[in-house]
């Protein structure tokens, strides 16, 4: 116990006295946050005036929540914590074994995984049940996972921050909604156009920005995509306000087979089935799943390239980048073209996915939590951001599963309210364990010979 | 003035705001030659470097590179003259590996030569090779210093300015460093400007000299000559702090 003196008050018994004093401070802090926050909501009444609603039993169900919560951490888990890392230091290091086959193929597993994932969830809840899984599970965190890979361009390599993703996300999904109801263009087309779109619109943001970095890029990046938003909501004549765009047209599988139950080549009649929209959202699904693999295929070969060396390296170093002969400006207005691209992408599948586009849809909100994606996942790492889109994404549709929550907090009880809560405390998780995101290392991209070769010298290395 | 002369820096003025850091400074680098740039903390060394690299741009005076006028050109074209540089404080990049960080050297020779001139490098720091896989933010002061030497010298420059490539380094890692550079020099006839506090070790390295004192020079000469000057001796080598 030679170690515990400098971090607790010598507490060479049992730890449940210090829990329990511990877990009364913890409730006392929690009582003092929550009361104003949950014990007291203010609300309307039938005649409009705002009243106050006591909820004292939610306020007691969170502050005994936390006490248990503190009581477990320093009683249980503390010192298990304790005694691993003093057997970590203990233990001789193990020789680096081989990794086995799973870790080594684990991202083309996890490929082939997400490409058989409606073929199971249909075998296990059918075609109408399936619509959920696919929907909103699938649909709705592989738009986000591409949202963040696009992000990761202008963020994780380039080392822009840019607060306002969202605008070319909103151009990729005006784009696609305006041109495709007025002009009844195909989605093929205009996926490109949209892209096109938005790139165009990425470097019209470069321009201005070129001499910021840090915050200040930041502040203009919000701007901007208020300003994109705010166009919206007020050129009434093409955009219908904040009304927004609906009877947007339905993909079509390269129009050869339609998913209009009015049309010909319905794809019911076509092959003979019963008509179910299922059959639509997995064709969503894999739509999606292709875009996304489309924009980690791109930035994993722009790595390799100069351009994508230039981008990482103007993160790193902007003056040593110039000193080197590369043109930062056309560097920056490639990695916002770029991000922006994929970001029109991603919003022209967007608009064709809802059928209906508003501003409501492209909020600041929407920037943030991408960037948070980006951020969690780690700069730069595709697996890792797409991991964090798969938790903060999916963990808030989840919540929305989470009905037996009302069995504790009472019947009122809407959990999805809380997912901002999950949000925040999924970032203090991340940033006190993992400051660099859950993937934090960054894979170099040049080898002298061959990859195994230098893991190899590696490991000698960490031998001698 | 020598006919043949690379560099030529003629009445240059650099101003940060209203503050003139630079007061028409006169310097000339010939082909083939090293030329060290010596002077007190503040002198205007590490600007008088920038300045030929454009930022902060001179606002009088002209800069002249193997007869082209550079003092307008951006930054990256005038790296493209083939000018390199291993600027203060090294500015590696950090979170690549030494290899990435020579191929960002190679850039601007767009990789043709890259296998071979990372050879070249590799033999001049063996040190590098041995790091190969690291990252620049892991290595130590003096490997740091040669990656950024490396680095510039995948460019295959006619110029390599460096500025202070001895700040922070132990003596025998310094003089491992200024070997290497008269090595370059020797056999590829590599034109070298340094500027450099070690007044002492710069002086004999280099073939010619320059003082410089509150953004004035006030001397110059050969390498030995400097080393002998008394004004030379009694203000950067006796009872200096190197």
């Amino acid at each position: 116990m030679v170690q515990a003196v400098s971090t607790n008050r010598v507490e060479a018994g049992s730890p449940f006295p210090r829990a329990i004093r511990e877990a009364l401070y913890a409730g006392a802090i929690s009582f003092g946050l929550f009361v104003l926050l949950v014990g007291l909501k203010t609300d309307q009444n039938i005649r409009n005036e705002l009243i106050i609603v006591q909820r004292w039993g939610l306020l007691a169900i969170f502050v005994v929540l936390t006490m248990i919560g503190r009581f477990i951490h320093v009683a249980f888990v503390g010192p298990a914590l304790e005694e691993r890392k003093r057997m970590k230091g203990k233990a001789v290091p193990v020789i680096a074994a081989e990794p086995s086959y799973l870790r080594k193929n684990l991202i083309n597993l996890s490929i082939v995984g997400l490409f058989l994932y409606p073929v199971a969830i249909v075998l296990l809840f059918g075609f109408q049940g399936s619509l959920k899984w696919v929907d909103n599970f699938g649909i709705q965190i592989l738009i986000y996972v591409m949202l963040a890979w696009g992000l990761n361009i202008v963020v994780g390599l380039a080392g822009l921050l840019d607060l306002g993703y969202v605008a070319f996300y909103a151009v990729g999904a005006y784009s696609y909604a305006l041109l495709g109801t007025e002009f009844g263009w195909s989605f093929w087309i205009l996926l490109p156009a949209a892209g096109a779109m938005a790139a165009f619109w990425g470097v019209i943001l470069g321009f201005p920005v070129l001499r910021l970095r840090g915050d200040y890029l930041a502040i203009v990046t919000l701007a901007f995509g208020e300003i994109i938003r705010l166009v919206l909501i007020n050129w009434r004549e093409v955009t219908n306000g904040s009304a927004g765009i609906s009877g947007i047209p339905k993909v079509s599988f390269f129009g050869l087979i339609s998913f209009n139950v009015s049309d010909d080549n319905y794809i019911a009649k076509v092959f003979d089935i019963a008509q179910s929209g299922a059959y639509y959202k997995i064709f969503l699904y894999y739509l999606i799943l292709l875009l996304a693999l489309l924009t980690a295929f791109v930035t994993i070969r722009l790595r390799r390239m100069p351009v994508g060396r230039a981008w990482e390296a103007l993160r790193e170093d902007e003056i040593a980048c110039r000193s080197l002969g590369i043109n930062t400006t056309t560097t920056k207005l490639t990695a916002f073209a770029t991000g922006a691209m994929f970001g029109g992408f991603a919003g022209s599948f967007f608009a064709a996915r809802q059928g209906f586009v508003s501003p409501e849809s492209f909020i600041f909100l929407e920037s943030a939590i991408i960037l948070a994606i980006v951020v969690l996942g780690g700069m730069g790492s595709l697996p890792g951001i797409a991991v964090a889109a798969l938790v903060m994404i999916g963990g808030t549709e989840i919540l929305r599963e989470m009905q037996f929550l009302k069995m504790i907090f009472g019947p009122d009880f809407t959990p999805e309210l809380y997912r901002m809560l999950l949000f925040g405390m999924a970032m203090v998780i991340v940033m006190i364990w993992k400051p660099r995101g859950f993937v934090g290392s960054r894979e170099p991209t040049a080898f002298l010979h061959k990859r195994k070769a230098v893991a190899g010298s590696f490991t000698k290395e960490g031998h001698g | 003035m020598a006919a043949k002369a690379l560099l030529q820096v003629e009445g240059v003025q650099t101003y940060y705001g209203n503050i003139r850091a630079l007061n028409g400074v006169n310097v000339s680098v010939n082909e083939g030659e090293i030329v060290a740039l010596i002077g007190a903390n503040g002198a205007g060394k590490s600007t008088l470097m920038m300045t030929i690299f454009g930022s902060p741009r001179a606002r009088a005076g002209k800069i002249t590179f193997s007869g082209t006028d550079i003092t307008e050109m951006p930054t990256h074209e005038i790296a493209r003259m083939r000018i390199a540089q291993s600027p203060e404080g090294r500015r590696i990049f950090p979170r690549m590996t030494v290899m990435e960080n020579l191929q960002m050297g190679a850039s601007l020779d767009n990789m043709r030569h890259f296998d071979e001139d990372a050879e070249k490098v590799f033999t001049l720091f063996p040190r590098l090779k041995e790091r190969i896989a690291q990252r620049g933010g892991t290595l130590s002061g003096g490997e740091q210093q040669m990656l950024s030497i490396g680095r510039a010298l995948m460019a295959r420059p006619k110029l390599l300015l460096l500025d202070e490539p001895s700040l922070g380094l132990a003596p025998l890692i310094v003089k491992q460093i200024f070997d290497a550079i008269r090595e370059l020099n020797k056999t590829d006839g590599l034109t070298v400007f340094l500027v450099e506090q070690n007044a002492f070790g710069a002086l004999k390295l280099a073939n010619r000299g320059y003082v410089m004192v509150n953004g004035n020079v006030t001397l110059s000469g050969s390498g030995a000559e400097l080393l002998a000057n008394p004004d030379v001796r009694a203000a950067y080598l006796e009872g200096g702090r190197h």
